[in-house]
């Protein structure tokens, strides 16, 4: 048990912070959970796994062709061979965005989402809002990212219901031929990775 | 026997707008943090798997009045208290106030990397063959589901074509309900949005799910 004055440290605290607190109190008293590991657990995807990993699997399977067709056939493996695995990333399938069709990712049972590339999901991918409306109404939805594609664009909308997680491969932007790996990296947006954006345009 | 999914969305109307935000944001409170580690922790003892959690959350009452976060901690609480791993007394006071029970699991600092890069891959030797093939036109469920299912309500009845083959996975409504992993073949089932939506929804849109071979039919 800690020795902290536990009613004054917790005057400032909201409900909430106070029964997490106690829930993890109680937890850790009792030998369910170890509180270095909940530490480890929360710097890993507080500070170690996020959009940029898959920026760096987009950007390569841009300028490397031979990765490209790897990560389009199979793409658990050719992601993992980057370094990427594991939670919620256990079965990876990449859709590659062309001028024909633009694939979106949405769960709109839950949360799925691809951990090991994109971190954990943004707030907005987890709520109602987009959730019930990516699949009835992706043009819109596109409309509100600041996405307008053309009418004859097919729009392709995938609904994460079991363990498969998508990662869309986005286009390449226009004149960013002469760009560095890091370079491009640098222009994907984690919004272009789920399907509701497009990466950054060459400066 | 009735169960109820509060979390079914997908199609439903009146949520309002999409809020963006920047991707370097991770957390909104200091508390939400600790509920990602301690439901990901316990979710490591091995007391119950990843679907019980699934239904344990969508089955909330207050499903739609809660943040992300709130959901899981308050599945996290039900699933504790239904095991009788903490009690509301020891909730209430903040301290552990009765034995614990032994654990199958308790997963350590040093562990914490290599459970995460392990994962829980969901793939399962097939042990009879896929009865559908690329291109075959299927027809899903139509009824109700008296128990967690990962069959949405907006594709129920409606008809689709197989466009990828999965492999036989670990089956979620099995798993939820304590019927063990029963691998079932799991395929990509695409729809025209048409069929979705009636009339007003564009000819340029395509809506896919992941469906394992239960909720399907030849059509």
């Amino acid at each position: 048990m800690s020795g902290h004055d536990h009613d004054h440290e917790h005057s400032e605290l909201s409900p909430m912070e106070l029964r997490v607190r106690a829930l993890e109190t109680v937890l850790t008293e009792k030998g369910y959970v170890d509180p270095a590991a909940l530490d480890a657990l929360i710097d890993t995807y507080q500070t170690q796994v996020g959009p940029r990993n898959g920026a760096r699997v987009v950007a390569r399977a841009w300028v490397d062709p031979a990765y490209r067709a790897w990560l389009l056939s199979d793409g658990t493996a050719a992601i993992a061979s980057l370094g990427y695995q594991g939670r919620q990333g256990e079965h990876i399938v990449a859709l590659e965005n062309t001028a024909q069709q633009h694939h979106m990712v949405v769960c709109t049972l839950c949360s799925c989402y691809p951990w090991p590339v994109l971190g954990l999901p943004p707030t907005w991918y987890k709520s109602a809002p987009y959730r019930s409306r990516a699949v009835r109404d992706p043009r819109g939805v596109l409309a509100e990212f600041g996405v307008g594609l053309p009418p004859e664009t097919q729009i392709r909308v995938w609904d994460s219901t079991a363990e498969v997680r998508y990662l869309v491969l986005p286009m390449r932007p226009a004149g960013s031929e002469g760009l560095s790996e890091e370079q491009l990296a640098a222009l994907v947006t984690r919004d272009s990775m789920i399907g509701t954006g497009v990466p950054k345009p060459v400066a | 026997m009735s169960y109820r999914s509060h979390a079914d969305l997908g199609g439903r109307l009146g949520f309002g707008p999409i809020v963006n935000e920047p991707e370097d944001e991770r957390f909104h409170a200091p508390w939400e943090p600790r509920v990602l580690a301690a439901t990901l922790a316990m979710g490591a003892a091995g007391l119950w798997n990843i679907d019980i959690s699934r239904a344990t959350r969508e089955t909330l009452p207050h499903y739609a009045r809660l943040t992300y976060y709130e959901i899981w901690f308050e599945a996290l609480l039900k699933l504790c208290a239904q095991r009788a791993l903490v009690s509301d007394d020891e909730l209430a006071a903040g301290h552990a106030l009765q034995p614990p029970r032994a654990l199958p699991r308790v997963l350590r600092a040093g562990e914490v990397g290599e459970v995460l890069a392990r994962g829980a891959p969901t793939a399962r030797a097939a042990t009879t063959p896929a009865r559908f093939a690329v291109g075959d036109a299927v027809r899903t469920y139509a009824g109700e589901v008296a128990h967690h299912t990962r069959l949405p309500g907006y594709v129920r009845g409606k008809r689709g074509v197989i466009e990828r083959v999965h492999g036989a996975h670990v089956f979620a409504d099995a798993h939820a309900t304590g019927r063990g992993e029963s691998p079932r073949w799991l395929y990509t089932v695409a729809f025209d949005a048409r069929e979705l939506w009636s009339g007003d929804a564009g000819a340029t849109q395509v809506v896919s799910i992941d469906a394992w071979e239960p909720y399907l039919e030849p059509a």
